[in-house]
């Protein structure tokens, strides 16, 4: 029997709010533990939550980005349930009418274009943090993350397979990222998924039984943690078990999932909606402001760039993974004019220094106006490639751009026809043992001849200029008999 | 003798410097210490007080005064306070001391007022009584065997036994007016929205609204004035402008129509009261207002609804009541679980946890539709009802509560009959309408009786211009229980 893998994906962005989304503290990473807390935060007694605009907004965005429903007007529930990193006993979602209904991505697989279909985004808070000391069994509440704006993005069940999870999974990043509500980090959390599975015999119309999948913090996590998930609901099923329905916390140190404690089993969640809050509105003037502020999508871009620039699909589609390499390129494309080349440079060696050394393209030491005057120099043939490298490293090193270190080095192209005579001349009269090979037909000597001439120049003759002269000259000699 | 004065003839007194703060403060000071055996105060704080009245006294001095300047205030122990402890009423709160100020309380000592003590309640204002409290019952200084009315009983029986001017309460089902009734005082729910909730400890947050308790409508009407404004810390307050509420006081209220209920005179209510309020309405008919009769009959399903939706909001309101950050734990704890079970049931009062059961089980899976949703559509059907109603009349008039204050101790096993006491004032926080009551004469027992008045949403205005042309002809809010006088 061939079985057939069901997946749905719930992802958690957090949206990168200056503040939280029902008070003014603040949302840095990594601070001292509760110092990004205050009394809302807390949940003192008498406190009350303010929606944060930026977040709803961010929300909009999100959900114009994916085709989808925006709802003028949604609800915020709580969701009851005791826990120490808990503060209020409830948290804040939406439940019954979210701020995005509807929606698909579309993903690329082995067998084409596949839409995947978004149920929902909604808002919601982030809890805090609990941290365990061993030493004298004891716990601490870190309430820092409690606040946090989420948007809770539930993809349908129209997954395939780990691969289209993880396309999917990217695509949604990608957008994220994009849309400049989330930072991606998935190391900080700032960007997390559940994961719901089952399998079924190929051609079955109903579902398995599901599991969910909790703590997926990274691609290769996830990846691995579903096809662990295939392979137990297969084996389960050959063996004519029974799958329970229930929540596992994948155990990456291990490589398994497992059941989580006992104590999260049939939780009664009794939402309900919260008084504390009215209805969350957008207007038609924010809705039109939010709309206009959406950049040229990733899918779009990526079209564009292979229709206008001429790039391959690889390069486009690594080129519109990120916005701000997006940007980069079409500039430095803006000043050199050549589309092939920026790519290349880009992809090459600006991502290789910006990757070793840890920047982002943002905080690259090599600004796309420097780059695209570095390539204008190749093709205007002031330098060669080779040279070009070196400037590029000196560019790097923060040496000024590629005119002033061409001025600085003298590396400017020799395109004075006398002074590539000379060389040729002195190179010819140097090796006539080559010369006399070359006579003799080996014609690969050629090439041995010219790079002696680059050497005599220092690497700057024009070197299309060095091959035709070379040419002529060796000719000539040919033409005479001994 | 200065306590013996409302709020408004104190401020008088104050402007003319016939006393200052300081005096005044020592005065009222003296009388709390008197009369402790009410147990209207769970916290005074006399040195800050008498320090806060003499900053006031020099600001006067220097010619910097504020509506309020030197008056001093009690703050039902609901609202959180940085000056001293906010108990709620409750263990679980009992040496609890709030980090930050409720924004009433701000403002009001912004309007120069000066806080001298947090009064008693009942526990988390689940109650009609001021018996659920951890801190011991309140008594009712017209008879101290009596209860004051609940829950911000301690508040309405400090300003009875005249041991402060005036006093904040709030009003979830009628706990500033149904105490105000049985204390013979005028006590205001205003508007849902028309004053913040920011620090306002949250009972059932769909209702909960906090107000003033005073001798007279024109002391309501200069305390409103502090309290009323939108809040940007309360996503629910209101924008809506705040009207000066002494300006149209003494408007005539001749053409003015008085909806009465027709089933508000039924077995449950007391043939006393029901007398008094007949004779209240004689005398708005007197002054030009036109009596009209109309229907509420969704009325009726006020309580059940109200018992619904309150202990629902309830339930998650107080789940932050956990032992981990702030407040009462348990003494021992083996594991996480035992710590919630243990803190909570020792920390929360019978009521408390009977609210907390019914609500928890209203919004469970399964019972949802059945109770909670059930509640919020007759919820929407008593607003409408009003709402029709106010097409008939201006003002709709009928007793605060069904009887004079009852015995301490008498209804305190009987829950539902507890309950039923609200039956009149719980309608207007349902639909989150404005309402006040005041007093309109005596049992024969020598006990209070108030006469309710609901107004349109945000008329809170028209209430008192009503309120005080009555107490303009009628003595009953001049009378002090002879013990206190």
């Amino acid at each position: 029997m061939t079985w057939e893998t069901v997946i749905g994906l719930e992802v958690h962005v957090q949206l990168c709010t200056k503040s939280k989304i029902f008070s003014g503290a603040g949302t840095m990473f990594g601070a001292e533990p509760n110092t990004q807390a205050c009394e809302v935060d807390i949940a003192l007694p008498g406190v009350l939550p303010v929606m944060n605009k930026e977040a709803a907004l961010m929300a909009v965005k999100f959900g114009i980005a994916i085709g989808a429903n925006v709802n003028r007007r949604s609800i915020f529930s709580r969701k009851n349930y005791f826990y120490p990193d808990l503060p209020k006993g409830y948290q804040i979602s939406q439940y019954e009418l979210p701020i995005v209904s509807g929606g698909s991505v579309d993903i690329n697989t082995p067998n084409g274009n596949k839409t995947i279909r978004i149920t929902r985004a909604h808002l919601e808070e982030d809890a805090g943090k609990l941290t365990h000391q061993k030493k004298n069994n004891s716990s601490g509440v870190d309430l820092n993350r409690a606040g946090t704006p989420l948007l809770e993005v539930v993809s349908e069940p129209d997954l395939r397979s780990p691969s289209e999870a993880i396309a999917y999974l990217r695509k949604i990043h990608t957008l994220v990222r994009y849309l400049e509500i989330c930072d991606g980090n998935m190391q900080e959390g700032s960007f997390r998924c559940d994961a719901n599975i089952s399998v079924r015999p190929q051609g079955d119309k109903q579902y398995g039984t599901r599991c969910e999948l909790k703590n997926l913090n990274s691609f290769r996590n996830i990846d691995k943690s579903l096809n662990f998930e295939i392979n137990r609901h297969i084996d389960i099923l050959k063996s004519n078990g029974t799958i329970v329905q229930e929540t596992r916390l994948y155990d990456a140190d291990n490589d398994l999932t497992r059941p989580m404690r006992s104590k999260e089993e049939a939780h009664d969640y009794r939402y309900f909606p919260d008084p504390d809050l009215p209805p969350l509105v957008i207007s038609d003037v924010l809705f039109a402001e939010t709309q206009a502020s959406i950049p040229e999508l990733p899918d779009l871009r990526y079209k564009r760039f292979m229709s206008v620039y001429h790039l391959n699909e690889k390069d486009a589609e690594f080129l519109t993974s990120d916005r701000n390499i997006a940007d980069y390129f079409e500039q430095v494309v803006s000043i050199c004019g050549d589309s092939r080349k920026s790519a290349n440079w880009i992809t090459g060696e600006l991502l290789h220094h910006i990757n070793q050394n840890g920047l982002d393209i943002k905080s690259s030491n090599i600004d796309a106006q420097m780059l695209g005057e570095l390539i204008q120099k190749i093709n205007d043939k002031t330098i060669s490639g080779k040279i070009a490298k070196g400037v590029f490293d000196e560019m790097w090193h923060g040496e000024g751009n590629a005119s002033s270190i061409i001025e600085k080095n003298k590396l400017g192209q020799i395109s004075n026809t006398t002074i590539v005579e000379e060389a040729i001349d002195q190179v010819i009269e140097n090796h006539s043992a080559q010369v006399q090979q070359y006579l003799a037909g080996q014609n690969k000597v050629f090439g041995f001849l010219v790079g002696k001439v680059m050497q005599v120049t220092a690497g700057k003759a024009n070197p299309q200029l060095v091959n035709q002269i070379l040419q002529h000259k060796l000719g000539e000699k040919d033409g005479v008999p001994d | 003798m200065p306590y013996r004065q409302t709020l408004s003839s104190i401020v008088g007194m104050l402007n003319r410097n016939d006393i200052s703060s300081v005096e005044l403060v020592q005065c009222f000071l003296n009388r709390i210490e008197e009369h402790s055996e009410l147990n209207a105060f769970i916290s005074v704080d006399a040195e800050e007080a008498l320090k806060q009245a003499r900053l006031s006294d020099e600001a006067r001095a220097r010619g910097s005064i504020n509506s309020l300047s030197g008056i001093p205030i009690a703050h039902k122990d609901i609202f959180c306070t940085t000056a001293m402890a906010t108990t709620c009423g409750s263990r679980m709160l009992k040496d609890f001391v709030s980090p930050y100020n409720a924004t009433i309380v701000e403002l009001l000592s912004k309007g120069g007022a000066i806080l001298i003590g947090k009064t008693n309640m009942d526990e988390f204002a689940m109650g009609s009584s001021t018996e659920t409290s951890w801190f011991g019952p309140t008594r009712n200084p017209w008879h101290k065997d009596h209860v004051p009315g609940g829950s911000s009983g301690g508040s309405a029986a400090a300003v009875a036994a005249r041991l402060v001017p005036a006093a904040t309460g709030t009003d979830t089902g009628g706990s500033i007016r149904q105490p105000a009734a049985f204390c013979g005082l005028t006590g205001l729910k205003p508007s849902y929205g028309r004053i913040s909730r920011y620090g306002m400890i949250a009972y059932a947050s769909s209702l909960d609204q906090g107000g003033p308790i005073t001798q007279t409508a024109e002391d309501a009407a200069r305390v409103l004035q502090i309290m009323a404004g939108f809040d940007k810390r309360d996503a629910t307050s209101s924008n809506r402008e705040v009207p000066n509420y002494l300006d149209h006081l003494q408007d005539p209220i001749a053409g003015l129509r008085i909806g009465v209920p027709r089933n508000f005179v039924d077995d449950a209510v007391h043939p006393e009261v029901v007398g008094a309020i007949h004779n209240s309405l004689k005398e708005f008919e007197k002054r030009g207002a036109k009596l009209v009769e109309i229907s509420l009959p969704s009325c009726n399903a006020a309580i059940p609804c109200y018992y619904v939706i309150a202990p629902a909001e309830a339930s998650s309101n107080l789940s932050r009541f956990d032992g981990i950050r702030y407040g009462y734990r348990t003494d021992s704890f083996d594991d996480l679980d035992e710590l919630y079970k243990k803190t909570r049931g020792e920390g929360f009062g019978l009521e408390v946890k009977r609210r907390i059961m019914i609500g928890t089980f209203a919004l469970s899976t399964g019972y949802y539709d059945a109770y909670y949703r059930k509640a919020q559509q007759i919820r929407r059907l008593i607003s409408n009802e009003f709402e029709s109603a106010f097409k008939k009349c201006d003002y709709i008039a009928g007793p605060t509560s069904p009887t004079t204050a009852f015995g301490l101790g008498e209804k305190t096993n009987d829950p539902v009959s507890m309950y039923l006491s609200d039956i009149f004032t719980i309608s207007a926080n349902l639909s989150g309408i404005p309402a006040i009551s005041i007093p309109v004469g005596f049992d024969n027992r020598g006990l209070p009786i108030g006469l309710q008045l609901i107004g349109r949403s945000f008329d809170e205005q028209g209430l008192l211009n009503l309120a005080h042309s009555y107490q303009q002809v009628t003595h009953w809010h001049q009378e002090i229980p002879t013990e206190f006088s």
